[in-house]
């Protein structure tokens, strides 16, 4: 009778999983995702706003626990690689913010299609046609400024302006080695600007931090004046917290960074990645993620918070993980070479 | 006979089978497997990887100066001179010395930060100066500022070498000197240097040695400058796809210089015969320093300040309010506690792995050096030489050099370790091998043969000598051994950084993944932490190793 239910259990996942299909939390997806008890979730968002996720999961799922694994994303890229590469499975969903990685993962097979209803509604470009992965949210790689340190009308507009040598030694920028939303802006900006850019940029005396995460906290602590790189969401967490400094929108333009999610085909807790992935992109979830999260969201049903610039009101460079996949490796070497480690 | 073959064989395997890996993949071609000699080159001609040896090279002979010119005077001041506190001067440079490297470096960048850090902020407010219009006072992101922070955790090396030189060099030369009318200016720079030359230059080379293999002080204070140096670059390597061959041969410069060095350092230090002569002193007659008191223990308050002082205070105060960079007033916070040990996922598991690698690593540690200890000193077994060679040999082996190592042997059949603890555990016994040697050593050294000896006569086995006479008595040795490996274990940071998974974390790379996001606030909980537990189990070892002396 068990191994009946289990049968039917699969053949009724097989039919579900068809793309472009959405898969509904059902009851017996909880019951069988409690039973795993665990979901392992790998993911490049801030620290804390990824616990303040898993608090929201568990008030909803209590006997769901979720592991975070928070790192940079091409630190995540790595760490899975390396483990699948050792036959190690210990990831069920993970979250980069650099949309290339979900492109290899995909071509090398290892993700399961699973369309959260809430997802199904996003607009074509932020679906992935197969149905594996989805903008879970996005951010601008943005310019900011301490407004302590730095006037309003003095506050650079552009990146030319970052050239001017009054910001050297102020400036403070991510590592596209580290950060996938680093390594998407990267590639906007030389697609915009040029490497010649970066090698005038460094000349200028940058500190070089890892995550997109950092800049707007050394920012907020006054270390340094202005960030050339690092993520809007944090920039508008630490203006909630009442820290001194605003975002740029930059007139040359400013990266857009989409950070989608996915299920990995052999997660060893495959349901409650399931329950875990449609509760990452219901309303609920997005609207944290927006409200204490600073990001930004695709879902249609999401409120931007007062005070915050609309996208439609900002130039955008759209991300392109396409063109970007065959250049990664080197657009970190180049820029390593500029910047250091 | 069989049981100690199998002893050394497991011992020579945990050295041989990563350092062989090394060997062969830094020979071949990543892809092809076939025998090339790139990579080598590359290391050699590529300004990429020169300028990270150079940059080693140069920062870590300055820390070794730096370290001369604080520790050698500070360590004649100590066991030559009538210097107040003498105790407690000593105590807080063992302070130091426990004090993890890359706990200092992450409290640095909130005390030299140029513009943020505290000391700046004071600078800045003092002078009327504003940050940014003027040169901060100190910018610790520097390869200078990783310089001066290393010399801060790695001169007690340096201090330990020629305080106890002197403590076992007899003063009577030195009060010849005097009775002859020298000054003790003079006698000490004629008469007490050169017999403390050994020491010193040994010291110096212990200091390099440190300095340069190092990862966690160069990957906060000098990457965010844009330098990189052999173990951040060898590190940056494993990012994917992971550059293996490269790794490997990147990996050789810093084996090569260490076992060249420590070679060197055992010739110097085996020349010392010279200075042990005439029995017995009689006691050191103290050099009365006068008015060079305050001096004196200013150049203690400068040194100790920099190491531990200022440091614990900022990591105190980080840990307890909600902007590290803000006055105290009115943001005060418990927040990080409650985040570290409430709501951040990792916490847990982070402790929890690295008890059981401290726990497992110190247990096997102490079984295999208390082993091996015995069947080389007692020369039961035929090659107890060897033995005792295989024990200490890994002390010639980077952490960082190690990781890469053992990442090459067990990433791949027949023996897969990542992944699980088992691969962070070998990396720990290999590495704390050596300090546990050293310890058993001294202990069983301090038990006469004569009393195994006297049960053997009256009819005893060995194994019921052992059991009977000879544990006793090194008890206490051996659970000091067993706290001083578990302690080098739960702060390893630069083996474990290419060697852990999302599951087998510890409480190290915990708190660097938290750097690369500048959470100081959790980070300063988790030092505190560590620093805690690390002082409650020096105090232990101190218990343990005190009873054994009365």
């Amino acid at each position: 009778m068990k191994m009946l239910r289990r049968m039917l259990l699969a053949v009724g996942l097989a039919a579900v999983a068809l793309p472009g299909l959405a898969q509904e939390t059902t009851p017996a997806m909880i019951a069988a995702a409690e039973k795993e008890g665990t979901v392992v979730w790998y993911t490049s968002v801030d620290v804390k706003v990824a616990e303040s996720i898993k608090k929201a999961f568990n008030a909803q799922y209590p006997k769901i626990d979720v592991e975070v694994e928070r790192s940079g994303s091409e630190r995540v890229f790595q760490r899975i690689n390396q483990e699948y590469q050792s036959n190690i499975h210990n990831v069920d969903v993970v979250n980069s913010s650099d949309a290339s990685h979900f492109l290899f993962w995909k071509q090398q097979k290892w993700l399961a299609a699973h369309t959260p209803p809430d997802a199904a509604r996003f607009a074509a470009q932020y679906r992935d046609p197969d149905g594996m992965y989805f903008a879970w949210r996005a951010t601008l790689d943005c310019m900011a400024y301490n407004t302590n340190l730095v006037k309003e009308s003095d506050a650079p507009k552009s990146y030319a302006d970052l050239l001017d040598p009054k910001w050297k030694g102020k400036l403070v920028k991510a590592h596209p080695s580290y950060s996938g939303t680093s390594l998407t802006g990267t590639y906007a900006l030389v697609k915009a600007l040029g490497w010649d850019y970066f090698e005038k940029l460094a000349k200028n005396g940058v500190q070089q931090l890892q995550s997109t995460t950092a800049p707007p906290k050394t920012l907020a602590s006054g270390e340094r004046a202005v960030m050339v790189d690092g993520n809007e969401y944090n920039v508008f967490i630490e203006m909630d917290a009442k820290s001194p400094i605003k975002p740029i929108y930059a007139r040359e333009g400013t990266p857009f960074v989409t950070s989608p999610t996915a299920i990995f085909a052999a997660a060893p807790h495959p349901n409650a990645a399931r329950v875990f992935q449609n509760f990452l992109y219901s309303v609920k979830a997005q609207q944290i993620l927006v409200d204490t999260g600073g990001q930004r969201s695709v879902h249609p049903d999401v409120k931007e918070p007062a005070g915050r610039t609309p996208l439609k009101d900002i130039k955008l460079l759209p991300d392109d993980a396409q063109g970007m996949l065959p250049q990664i490796n080197d657009i970190k070497k180049r820029y390593t070479a500029i910047f250091g480690s | 006979m069989p049981f100690s073959i199998a002893t050394a064989t497991f011992m020579a395997a945990l050295v041989l089978v990563p350092m062989g890996w090394l060997a062969v993949t830094s020979l071949r071609d990543d892809a092809s497997k076939l025998f090339t000699l790139a990579h080598y080159r590359q290391l050699f001609v590529d300004p990429a990887f020169l300028k990270p040896l150079i940059t080693t090279l140069w920062t870590s002979a300055a820390v070794g100066v730096l370290c001369l010119a604080t520790a050698a005077p500070m360590a004649y001041l100590v066991a030559r001179t009538d210097l107040p506190f003498k105790r407690l001067l000593r105590i807080l440079v063992l302070a130091s010395f426990v004090t993890p490297p890359f706990v200092g470096a992450f409290a640095w960048v909130l005390i030299g930060g140029p513009n943020a850090g505290l000391i700046n902020q004071l600078y800045y407010a003092l002078t009327g100066l504003k940050p940014f219009e003027a040169d901060s006072l100190i910018n610790i992101f520097s390869a200078w500022g990783m310089v001066f922070v290393m010399a801060f955790y790695t001169f007690p090396y340096v201090f330990t070498f020629v305080a106890n030189s002197l403590d076992m060099i007899p003063s009577e030369l030195e009060e010849a000197s005097a009775i002859f009318g020298a000054s003790p200016w003079r006698t000490a720079v004629h008469v007490t240097l050169p017999l403390a030359m050994p020491a010193i230059l040994a010291g110096f080379i212990v200091a390099f040695l440190q300095s340069m293999t190092l990862f966690g002080v160069p990957a906060i204070l000098a990457l965010p400058a844009g330098v990189d140096t052999m173990t951040t670059k060898i590190w940056s390597l494993f990012q994917f796809p992971p550059q293996l061959g490269l790794a490997a041969a990147a990996s050789l410069p810093l084996l090569l210089v260490t076992v060249v060095l420590l070679r060197t350092q055992q010739v110097i230090m085996g020349r010392r015969g010279y200075s042990i002569i005439g029995g017995k002193s009689t006691g050191v007659r103290p050099v009365k320093l006068g008015v060079w008191k305050l001096p004196a223990l200013g150049l203690f308050a400068i040194v100790l300040g920099c190491s531990i002082v200022l440091p614990y205070a900022v990591l105190v105060r980080t840990a307890f309010v909600k902007n590290w960079a803000a006055p105290m007033a009115g943001n005060l916070s418990l927040e990080h506690w409650r985040f570290v040990f409430l709501e951040f996922s990792q916490t847990r598991a982070a402790f929890l792995n690295t008890f059981i690698l401290g726990a497992t690593a110190a247990t096997a540690g102490t079984i295999l050096v208390v082993t091996v200890g015995y069947l080389s000193l007692r020369r039961v077994v035929w090659g107890y030489r060897y033995l005792a060679f295989l024990a200490t040999a890994p002390v010639a082996i980077p952490g960082i050099v190690l990781g890469v190592g053992l990442f090459l042997a067990y990433t791949h059949s027949p023996l897969v370790l990542y992944g699980t603890l088992a691969i962070i555990f070998l990396a720990y016994l290999t590495k704390e091998m050596p300090v546990g040697y050293q310890q058993v050593s001294a202990s069983l050294k301090a038990v006469h043969p004569e009393l195994e000896e006297a049960g053997r006569i009256f009819g005893a086995t060995r194994l019921r000598t052992l059991w009977e006479i000879t544990a006793p008595l090194i008890r206490n040795g051996v659970l000091a051994t067993w706290i001083l490996i578990f302690i080098g274990a739960i702060r390893e940071l630069s083996a474990t950084i290419l060697l852990f998974t999302a599951k087998t974390k510890t409480i190290s790379v915990s708190m660097f993944d938290l750097r690369e996001s500048n959470d100081w606030g959790p980070i300063a909980v988790l030092s505190l932490t560590m620093l805690t537990l690390c002082f409650a189990l020096i105090a232990l070892v101190h218990h343990f190793t005190d009873r054994r002396r009365t």
